[in-house]
């Protein structure tokens, strides 16, 4: 039975944790509103790119000098999965439900008998998949050091795939993140980067007959390279939504957790403290009766 | 004079948005200006000034990196930076020419050379510009 040092000691570290607890919810409630904010600034740059790039797109007839970007290498045999996870954890199932959705995809492709590598954007999701599949781990960005996400974070890690493109080293290029839904729900989500996909374009709008300068096929040689960057912008800002959302409510869960183990703790200190009271008690009063 | 809706969205956020008479945009194949009721057109940025012209004095900010879509809605200007000129860096600036340099002397192939050189030649324009339109605040 444990003294009532002990449960005294035992309660003021719960203690302690529930207040850690308690303002890491609260710094991530005030970071969710402003990464939400981010993510809803860049959603009309996103959806302006995608919109001209589908027009142009849908406008063309797939030949021999079509971008490899939009029509793809015609192959499907080595797959890139770039997997974006967060820096730090503490966040619940956030990066594992994404390092699983990409696994499964991983294990489905293996199974078909492709070639699969990944590209980690975060440590978290580094550290994991590198236990499951050594050596295939192409390359790993660390954001650590970025305070604010930027759009030049994203371009580089654009480049850096296209750059892997243009050598070969595979055919499909996957993006993984989590979609961020609420706070109680985020998505991991999977998103062909390459070769580049545009949602169907809604029926009855008739597009526009537009002049091209310069040319079609040079602006889509310019803006595609420019998507890629964008989608992965878009992916590390719906990231980092759904991070301090994940982490939020799991921080919220901890702290309720803290309150219910201190509530249970302080019951038993109460019944030791009582128990040792009536002890003595009866040991005073029996000692007086043996008189 | 009529006016039409105008949009400068950047990467980050959604730099400008209103009703305005004129915009001239430094397009890749030279400037062009965009007034109300423009034909349908879609051309690339190289870097530049943008003036934007409506209600008081013209706006002028520096672009770099996108495209311009012309629709009868209006005009919408994808910049991957858009920095009005006042608040413009000129060591970014200066930075940026420098890594023009380097892109032409790294350019392995004959068009990608000709890429950097326009990009550095554009920049260095915008540089002038922007020096010959501090020399007239400064006395």
């Amino acid at each position: 039975m444990a003294s009532l040092k002990d449960l005294r000691n035992r309660i003021a570290s719960v203690k302690a944790t529930q207040k850690i607890t308690k303002a890491m919810q609260m710094v991530a409630a005030a970071k969710l509103r402003r990464a939400q904010l981010a993510a809803e600034a860049a959603r009309p740059y996103a959806e302006r790119m995608e919109s001209v790039l589908g027009n142009i797109a849908s406008g063309m007839t797939l030949s021999s000098d079509t971008p490899l970007l939009l029509s793809g290498t015609g192959k499907d045999e080595k797959h890139m999965l770039l997997v974006c996870t967060s820096e730090r954890g503490l966040c619940g199932a956030f990066n594992t439900s994404i390092v699983r959705f990409a696994r499964e995809r991983a294990n489905l492709l293996i199974g078909q008998g492709k070639d699969v590598k990944f590209f980690c954007v975060g440590r978290k999701g580094y550290d994991q998949l590198r236990r499951l599949y050594p050596g295939q781990i192409v390359e790993l960005v660390d954001l650590r050091s970025v305070r604010t996400l930027g759009f030049v974070n994203a371009r580089e890690i654009a480049e850096k795939i296209i750059d892997r493109f243009n050598k070969g080293e595979f055919d499909v290029c996957t993006l993984f993140y989590a979609h961020y839904k609420s706070v109680i729900s985020q998505i991991p989500t999977a998103q062909q980067l390459i070769p580049a996909t545009f949602p169907e374009k809604a029926e009855g709008v008739a597009a526009a007959v537009y002049d091209y300068e310069p040319e079609e096929s040079e602006i889509l040689a310019d803006l595609l390279p420019r998507n890629v960057a964008v989608q992965v912008f878009r992916a590390l800002l719906e990231n980092q939504a759904s991070f301090y959302g994940s982490q939020m409510s799991a921080m919220d869960n901890a702290t309720r957790n803290a309150g219910d183990m201190i509530k249970k703790q302080t019951l038993i200190y109460n019944r030791t403290r009582q128990a040792q009271i009536t002890k003595e008690l009866i040991e005073i009063i029996s000692g007086a009766e043996a008189l | 004079m009529a006016t039409f809706s105008f949009e400068l969205v950047s990467p980050e956020r959604l730099v400008f948005s209103g009703q305005v008479t004129e915009v001239i945009v430094p397009g890749t194949e030279g400037e062009f200006g965009v007034t109300a009721g423009h034909a349908p057109f879609i051309s690339t940025l190289s870097a530049g000034i943008l003036t934007v012209k409506g209600d008081g004095a013209d706006k002028r900010l520096f672009v770099r990196g996108g495209f311009a879509e012309a629709n009868p809605a209006g005009l919408t200007v994808l910049a991957e930076q858009a920095t009005p000129v006042e608040t413009f860096d000129r060591a970014a600036l200066q930075q940026l020419i420098k890594d023009a340099q380097e892109d032409v002397a790294d350019a392995r192939s004959d068009e990608s050379r000709q890429k950097a050189e326009r990009n550095l030649a554009d920049l260095q324009q915008v540089a002038a510009i922007l020096d010959l339109g501090a020399a007239p605040a400064a006395h």
